[in-house]
């Protein structure tokens, strides 16, 4: 019954059919590469993760970490709870900072383990020391700040409208809100602090890692850092910082962790902080007990 | 006016080779504005010049098997260039204090190989041509891999803005992020590496960083945000490449020496304004 048109259509129809299922596979396979590319180069993007707030607790186990030869931290294990404060304190080249950037994925261990448990690695939020960043680099503060979302633009997307005013928000909160559009490099030891505080606020961790927070600023910078800090403990997250000052330690930090390449002490800051632990940590304790 | 245009276009509308070398250098020019801006403000010049030194050694393989072969010469140059940017972000990794020992001897050992291969088949005159490269004998098929290459150079570089940036003045933060901060960091030199192949076809292994880093430093000196220092050095550049071609056809100059040196006069110019009007070169916001 088929007239030479009948036919004609259903071949062209056929032609057609299998055109489009080239083009879908094609389509599927492109898909799927650029899948692949953005895993490999855009691991930073989790939009999801970063909606609600959890605070996953931090188990370490035998955690070495090596530059070249010399270990700086050998053999650690440390817990850290849900909505715990743990100040952590050692001598200079103890492995403090170290720990920090082992636990916030900048440095790979060498042996031993870091676990997350109950988040994933969007939930960590690291603060680094002010002068990890070049801030000779041409970038204004509310750009900087902007970066505290990447998480929810990552490497290649634009960023959500949203962003603009999170980043103003997050600099009103830590004393900037005028400082916007002026560069990284014009503001002072403590400004720039505050910056890093508010991108940090951005990430909206549920684990915060804090190298040296209140190192070389004012007392009421100090001070304002300090409630922003307490404020983060209240709300449940679990915060880690790295601290000098052992009056402050005791005074608002309700856990400590005694460091020098290996645990000295670990637990409730008044049993840690005894004199006969930071003499074994190589601290001078003459110094220390006169303060 | 007819001697004005006698002077400013006559040489381009008479002759093809000045045609095509300065639609080369507006190639190269619109690639080294933002790659060369982004490598200062690395802080990584030196590296720059490491680089363009480490693609001699491939050019000059490729020249002794091959001759005069452009693919043989810029792939040979691509795969050296590749090798040493790798070499030099594995000793990063390892040894920070040492790295500038490190870079000076990449760039002797690259120089001296290089000069032995291309005088083990050639002649000096072949030597200078690698050394310094020959804009005005650019013909049609160097032009256009010129401008592949500062093509594709600028497309990545577009692609991975953003990660490129950041890793320059924050990579913990970027390496917590994403966890490609090395990665980042090698893209990086790989797109310096084919930016300087192409443009060693114009200025030669030794010449070549000229045209990345000159414009670059005198576009700093106008302004310090990031995207107008790339729009106006690759300006510049393009000035530079204007008045360095009129400059050998008039003086009878060899080209790209006259190319970097009307570069340089910029940047001295760029510095000396800087210099007598301060609030140019200090970063918005800062007080005097």
């Amino acid at each position: 019954m088929a007239s030479p048109e009948n036919r004609a259509a259903a071949s062209g129809g056929y032609a057609e059919a299998a055109w489009a299922l080239t083009l879908r596979r094609l389509g599927a396979a492109a898909r799927q590469g650029a899948s692949a590319f953005l895993r490999r180069f855009d691991g930073g993007y989790a939009p999801a993760t970063s909606a609600s707030v959890v605070a996953p607790a931090v188990a370490i186990a035998d955690l070495t970490v090596a530059y070249q030869r010399a270990a700086a931290l050998d053999g650690v294990s440390a817990d850290f709870p849900p909505g715990s404060m743990t100040a952590i304190v050692g001598p200079n080249g103890a492995g403090k900072s170290t720990l920090l950037k082992a636990i916030a994925g900048i440095l790979r261990p060498r042996a031993g383990s870091i676990l997350l448990e109950g988040g994933g690695p969007g939930d960590i939020a690291y603060l680094p020391q002010s002068d990890e960043v070049d801030r000779g680099f041409p970038v204004s503060v509310g750009d900087f700040v902007a970066l505290g979302c990447w998480r929810q633009y990552g490497a290649f997307r634009a960023a959500p409208a949203a962003v603009a005013g999170k980043v103003r928000q997050a600099l009103d909160a830590v004393g900037l809100g005028a400082a916007d559009d002026t560069a990284i490099a014009a503001l002072s030891v403590g400004q720039f602090r505050r910056a890093l505080f508010a991108r940090l606020m951005l990430q909206q961790g549920g684990v915060l890692l804090l190298d040296e927070p209140f190192a070389a600023i004012d007392a009421s910078t100090t001070q304002a850092l300090l409630q922003l800090v307490k404020g983060w403990h209240d709300e449940g997250r679990t915060i880690v910082a790295v601290l000098h000052d052992l009056d402050q330690v005791a005074r608002d930090f309700p856990r400590t962790l005694l460091l020098s390449r290996r645990v000295i002490a670990d637990g409730p800051t008044l049993d840690v902080l005894r004199v006969e632990n930071l003499a074994r940590a190589g601290f001078d304790t003459a110094a220390v007990a006169a303060t | 006016m007819s001697g004005l245009n006698a002077v400013l276009i006559e040489p381009f509308a008479a002759y093809g080779f000045m045609r095509t070398a300065l639609v080369g250098l507006a190639a190269l020019a619109l690639a080294n504005g933002p790659i060369g801006t982004l490598l200062l403000m690395r802080r990584m010049s030196l590296v720059g010049d490491v680089l363009s030194h480490a693609v001699m050694p491939g050019a000059a393989f490729g020249f002794a098997l091959a001759g005069y072969s452009l693919l043989a010469l810029s792939a040979g140059g691509v795969v050296t260039g590749l090798a040493v940017a790798a070499l030099s972000s594995l000793v990063t990794r390892d040894a920070a204090q040492r790295q500038d020992v490190h870079l000076a001897v990449f760039y002797l050992l690259s120089l001296a190989a290089g000069v032995l291969l291309v005088t083990a088949r050639g002649s000096n005159i072949d030597l200078m041509h690698v050394l310094f490269g020959t804009i005005l004998a650019v013909g049609m098929p160097t032009l256009v891999l010129m401008a592949l290459l500062t093509s594709i150079s600028v497309l990545i570089l577009a692609a991975v803005y953003r990660p490129i940036v950041v890793e320059a003045f924050d990579p913990g933060f970027l390496q917590a992020m994403s966890g490609g901060s090395g990665t980042y960091r090698l893209v990086f030199l790989a797109l310096v590496v084919l930016d300087l192949v192409a443009g060693f076809q114009a200025f030669g292994t030794l010449l070549a960083v000229g045209p990345l880093l000159l414009p670059a430093a005198a576009a700093r000196c106008w302004t310090r945000r990031v995207f107008p220092a790339m729009a106006l050095s690759a300006g510049l550049g393009l000035a530079a490449g204007y008045v360095g071609l009129l400059l050998s056809y008039f003086l009878n100059l060899p080209s790209g020496p006259a190319i970097v040196l009307v570069a340089g006069a910029l940047y001295l110019v760029s510095l000396l304004a800087a210099r007598y009007q301060p609030e140019l070169a200090r970063p918005p916001g800062v007080p005097a």
